[in-house]
């Protein structure tokens, strides 16, 4: 019995041994912690990394979250081993998802919480080593965090001529995840209207 | 991995009990128009008739007060419209919109095709009124009687629901209604073929059911109309079914129904405490094997069949995929497992925290499951919930 699996031949295998588990928590000692997501939504992730000379030496994970979540995570958690902090910044959920050998499309969302959580926890690598410096000045805001839309996007929109937050919802898919970015996405659209509208 | 497949999703569907799928094949060649006067036409209504007096049979109503649909969805749609028809829209002048009433009280767990046709409703200009449940399921009979006002067209309240499998008292609920002088719906789907339904002691004007959830092909539903109550074709055409649901009958969906309800009717008897019997080793097997785990929903007035289980810090979605691996199917109320990424609405209603919604799990037991799965069930699940919040950000935690 194997059936007709909503997910990848490559996702059911993480989904079903995941690697990199964090065991125990208290005894694990970091040198970055992220921790993301929130349980209304139904996903939360920590992320946990030892790094040496810049390089991430180790991730370890805990979530809960479905099954994208755990497998993109579980994934993640081997590609970013021996990258610098800079490449594992820039890891992003279409990296992961390829590799997974894609994800269903309602449920790409779940796999952005694994290197949300990375990404906190670089940061705080660098906070706790008063590197704040080296974070990265992120370009770009992620307002929609269901299905990854950023202000910059938001800011094209209107720069290419969209109008209105109905179509940009067309457009981007904004807003039909939980639906909470909706006020935010709103103000934004109507700040970037009135710059360039 | 397992060859045989536990099934354990009945609310969602049934697959199609031999004998139906035996008068289907041997009705297969029952090709004629029932509408029509010649003799396939004679034949093919006979066969038609048969089905709907066995139906009636099913809720102790008369053959005439069944009309044939397509599932339940189309029947809560009809009833439901009814109250925003106009006669522009060829209804007849005693629809409920002519005598200036426009509220519709329901309740906040009721199937989707309740709720969105009320969002729907609400654009047309009704009003509709959601009761809320208590933390047990059960409508708050107090409330519900304030809900109601000389606005009040339709009240819709399930008959039993088909995520937890609480039994609402319709019979009390269309008591009230009728002293009001307002018409009473149920939706009879989850109820069907595990609890006794009678029209005639419940009272209600209109009461759906649908054809897949009684071991009957997906495509095939019944309204009930009771005799003298108004009604309003939702889908116009031929004059089919007394002019009351157009469209050419679907022989091998009523004969199917016909075959399906007469079943229910023979084998609920013994089925349904044979299910009780399963369900309740299952939920007092797993309370005792897994910690940290809550029953939702009343446990008195509830489906035989029907166990809704949440377990703290195991995340739906996560569950069930575990179990479909070790060739168990059930359902959950996670927002993972939908488009919408909101969990259910039912257990929200309940009171629960999101946190529980999302790992909620749905056991719903039919007429092949045995002790033997009830085991290996519980055999199973342990391992997989301890393996989910070993890994969960969620459960047994220290603080930090």
């Amino acid at each position: 019995m194997s059936g007709n699996w909503l997910y990848s031949e490559k996702v059911k295998e993480h989904f079903m041994n995941p690697r990199n588990v964090l065991d125990d928590e208290d005894k694990y000692e970091s040198d970055g912690r992220g921790e993301v997501g929130s349980m209304a939504c139904g996903d939360q992730m920590l992320v946990v990394l030892k790094i040496k000379d810049n390089i991430v030496t180790d991730c370890k994970w805990k979530t809960y979250g479905c099954a994208s979540a755990i497998a993109s995570t579980s994934m993640m958690s081997e590609m970013v081993v021996g990258m610098t902090l800079k490449e594992a910044y820039r890891i992003k959920p279409d990296d992961i998802v390829k590799k997974l050998g894609g994800l269903p499309e309602h449920k790409v969302h779940c796999s952005v919480l694994g290197d949300m959580a990375l990404r906190a926890a670089i940061e705080d690598y660098y906070r706790r080593n008063g590197l704040e410096s080296e974070i990265e000045i992120i370009e770009a805001k992620v307002i929609c965090s269901c299905k990854n839309v950023t202000d910059k996007d938001i800011e094209n929109f209107v720069k290419t001529g969209g109008k209105g937050f109905e179509e940009l919802q067309k457009k981007t898919s904004l807003g039909t995840g939980c639906g909470k970015c909706i006020k935010e996405a709103k103000e934004l659209l109507h700040g970037y209207e009135h710059l360039y509208g | 991995m397992n060859e045989k497949i536990i099934y354990l999703d009945y609310n969602a569907t049934t697959p199609i009990h031999p004998e139906v799928k035996k008068t289907i094949v041997e009705n297969f060649d029952i090709f004629g128009n029932p509408s029509s006067l010649h003799t396939p036409g004679r034949i093919a209504m006979e066969k038609i008739n048969e089905a709907r007096a066995s139906v009636a049979k099913l809720i102790n109503a008369d053959p005439e007060e069944i009309i044939f649909t397509a599932g339940a969805s189309e029947s809560n749609n009809t009833v439901l419209k009814y109250v925003v028809c106009s006669p522009q829209s060829g209804c007849n002048e005693t629809c409920i919109a002519c005598a200036g009433k426009d509220e519709i009280i329901t309740s906040a767990i009721e199937h989707p095709s309740i709720i969105s046709t009320m969002d729907f409703i609400k654009q047309q200009g009704g009003k509709p009124v959601v009761l809320g449940v208590k933390s047990n399921g059960k409508i708050d009979l107090d409330v519900f009687k304030k809900s109601i006002t000389h606005k009040t067209a339709l009240i819709s309240i399930m008959m039993a629901n088909n995520e937890i499998g609480v039994i609402e008292n319709i019979k009390k609920i269309t008591e009230i209604a009728k002293k009001h002088g307002v018409l009473m719906h149920t939706d009879a789907v989850a109820a069907a073929g595990r609890i006794k339904i009678d029209v005639k002691e419940l009272g209600v004007d209109y009461l759906s059911l649908s054809g897949h959830k009684i071991y009957a092909p997906k495509g095939i539903g019944i309204l009930y109309v009771k005799k003298g109550s108004p009604y309003c074709a939702f889908i116009h055409g031929g004059h089919q079914e007394a002019g009351r649901r157009a469209g050419t009958l679907n022989n091998l969906g009523i004969v199917a129904m016909g075959k399906a309800a007469e079943l229910a009717l023979r084998e609920m008897g013994a089925e349904s405490p044979r299910l009780k019997l399963l369900r309740d080793k299952l939920r007092d097997g797993i309370v005792k094997s897994i910690p940290d785990v809550s029953i939702n929903g009343d446990q008195e007035d509830i489906l035989p069949n029907t166990l809704n289980i949440s377990f703290m810090g195991a995340e739906g979605e996560t569950i069930l995929l575990y179990l479909d691996m070790e060739g168990i199917a059930v359902s959950t109320g996670s927002a993972c497992s939908s488009d919408s990424l909101e969990p259910s609405h039912v257990l929200l209603a309940l009171g629960l925290t999101p946190e529980l919604a999302h790992g909620s799990i749905r056991f719903s037991l039919g007429r092949e499951n045995t002790e033997s799965d009830i085991d290996y069930v519980l055999q199973k699940l342990p391992p997989i919930i301890a393996k989910i919040r070993k890994m969960s950000t969620a459960y047994n935690r220290s603080k930090k």
